[in-house]
């Protein structure tokens, strides 16, 4: 078990924003947390990366996995879109957890971000000013600094906001093909097409939770049907 | 020209005060990157006003004006940062509430005491001869506390400039790395004020970044070329006071404009070729 969710609430100054959260996530499964918004998503994620604290019940890491283990893909912020940096400054800027108080990083954190810019096709993005690239492109230099943070979990806000189709859509494979690699995703989204697609797993939230099992139990159940059913009409 | 310079610095003051400017400019051009990026550019701003606050209150308690304003301009700093991160006034706001609040105060200070004198006009616009050697040795001690504090956490001051909600995620201590760039920021600041001016000091922050971003692709390039930038834009801003005798703080930021253009061309005729 890597995350175990307990009738968890979460929320802001006494407001809750999401409760009754009671779900798990194993190693190597493809969670998707979907939900309109405003339907607490954001405060879940929050409460996952130990940003927050739960209000009620709780939230559980299993297998020794630490803050510093999870690779966050945060939404992209308007600064970050254009600033100077290169892809490789970038990626090697997610070995700074691991670095805690040492102010240099090390010839394997240097290895690590190359390996990872190769594993994702973007060797050749390595001495690209960031600012530069196309929206999926930046997406995959920032996939590539979760990665070198971690090998266990992937927690993706909203990653495909902004992108086109095709980029959509070769994003969605990239993260499948890791997810078969064995690393456990949990991904944020309102995408819901796409996420029936790829996930193992559903969490529907409103304000609660819906909705949490497998993507096929999803399919028929109530939640599902109106959920799926309404993003195809509309 | 060789003549000139050796003329210049046969003026004690007038080696102090470009030893300390050549200093501070450093020190701002590295940490302006930093808050540049991470949109905290009025910060600068809004510093250099409270410190014009603190010089009039120091001057009404005759006491030494670094010991008076340092303290409160980092208070100061702290305070606004906790503001922009997470309040009911945005950090716009709040800046400028602050800003000329200590403006009025300082100025009220300065005409209940003193009267409103060259005093005033030197605080706002700076002063070469302002100076001492006890403020050169304390210059150089503080600069040295922002440069080693720099270069140690300069990977730290990227990924919190870069993505605060990553670093903080992977446990990175964001909130301790933010403090520490307002500390340097609110002691830089408060070195290069009373020569540069009040009004003209978050020029030294905000230009040289500004500057390099125009050609430099790498976060590393553009600290150091902003730091190239700017030790060369106060030197000659300095020299060109010193022969046409207009003020120091001015000839710096007028330097800076022209450096600001020349590289904005040169961005624009790179970028032409390419094509």
């Amino acid at each position: 078990m890597v995350i175990t969710c307990a009738n968890a609430a979460f929320g802001y100054e006494g407001n809750t924003a999401v409760d009754g959260l009671n779900f798990e996530v194993k190693s190597g499964d493809y969670l998707c947390i979907v939900g309109e918004n405003g339907s607490g998503k954001s405060t879940l994620i929050k409460g996952l990366l130990r940003l927050k604290k739960p209000q009620s019940g709780s939230v559980r890491a299993g297998d020794g996995l630490s803050p510093a283990e999870i690779g966050y893909l945060p939404q992209q912020t308007a600064a970050q879109k254009d600033f100077p940096a290169s892809a490789f400054e970038v990626v090697l800027s997610g070995r700074m957890g691991a670095r805690g108080i040492l102010p240099f990083y090390s010839r394997r954190d240097r290895a690590a971000a190359d390996e990872n810019l190769r594993l994702l096709g973007i060797e050749s993005l390595r001495n690209r000013c960031y600012r530069e690239l196309s929206g999926g492109q930046q997406q995959r230099v920032l996939l590539a600094r979760a990665l070198v943070a971690t090998k266990k979990l992937l927690l993706l806000d909203e990653p495909t906001a902004g992108l086109d189709p095709n980029a959509t859509a070769d994003f969605y494979e990239l993260v499948a093909k890791l997810n078969r690699g064995g690393l456990t995703v949990i991904i944020v989204s309102h995408d819901v097409a796409s996420a029936v697609k790829y996930a193992s797993h559903i969490l529907h939230l409103r304000k609660t939770q819906l909705f949490f099992g497998t993507t096929a139990d999803y399919l028929t159940s109530d939640t599902g049907k109106l959920f799926v059913g309404g993003e195809r009409d509309a | 020209m060789l003549s000139t310079l050796f003329e210049m610095f046969s003026y004690t003051f007038l080696v102090r005060a470009v030893v300390v400017g050549l200093i501070v400019s450093l020190c701002a051009a590295l940490l302006g990157v930093s808050l540049v990026l991470k949109r905290y550019s009025m910060i600068g701003d809004g510093l250099s006003h409270v410190g014009f606050g603190t010089l009039a209150l120091a001057t009404a308690m005759n006491a030494a004006p670094l010991t008076v304003s340092i303290p409160i301009v980092v208070a100061a700093a702290f305070l606004l940062l906790r503001i922009s991160e997470n309040s009911k006034i945005k950090g716009d706001a709040a800046i400028a509430l602050i800003s000329t609040s200590s403006l009025a105060i300082g100025v009220v200070v300065i005409s209940l005491t003193t009267g409103m004198n060259t005093d005033v006009c030197n605080y706002m616009f700076g002063s070469i001869l302002a100076m001492s050697k006890g403020d050169v040795n304390l210059s150089i001690a503080l600069a040295a506390v922002v440069l080693v504090l720099f270069l140690l956490f300069y990977n730290k001051i990227f990924a919190v400039t870069f993505d605060e909600n990553f670093a903080k995620a992977t446990g990175v201590k964001t909130e301790l790395y933010n403090m520490i760039i307002a500390f340097l920021t609110a002691i830089t600041i408060v070195l290069g004020m009373r020569m540069m001016g009040a009004l003209l000091i978050s020029s030294l922050v905000i230009f040289p970044a500004l500057t390099s971003m125009r050609v430099c692709k790498k976060f590393r390039s553009v600290t150091v070329c902003s730091a190239f930038v700017s030790v060369i834009c106060f030197f000659i801003g300095v020299v060109i006071s010193y022969i046409y005798a207009t003020p120091t703080g001015a000839s710096v930021v007028i330097v800076n404009i022209i450096a600001f253009l020349l590289f904005w061309a040169a961005n624009l005729t790179i970028g032409r070729i390419k094509k």
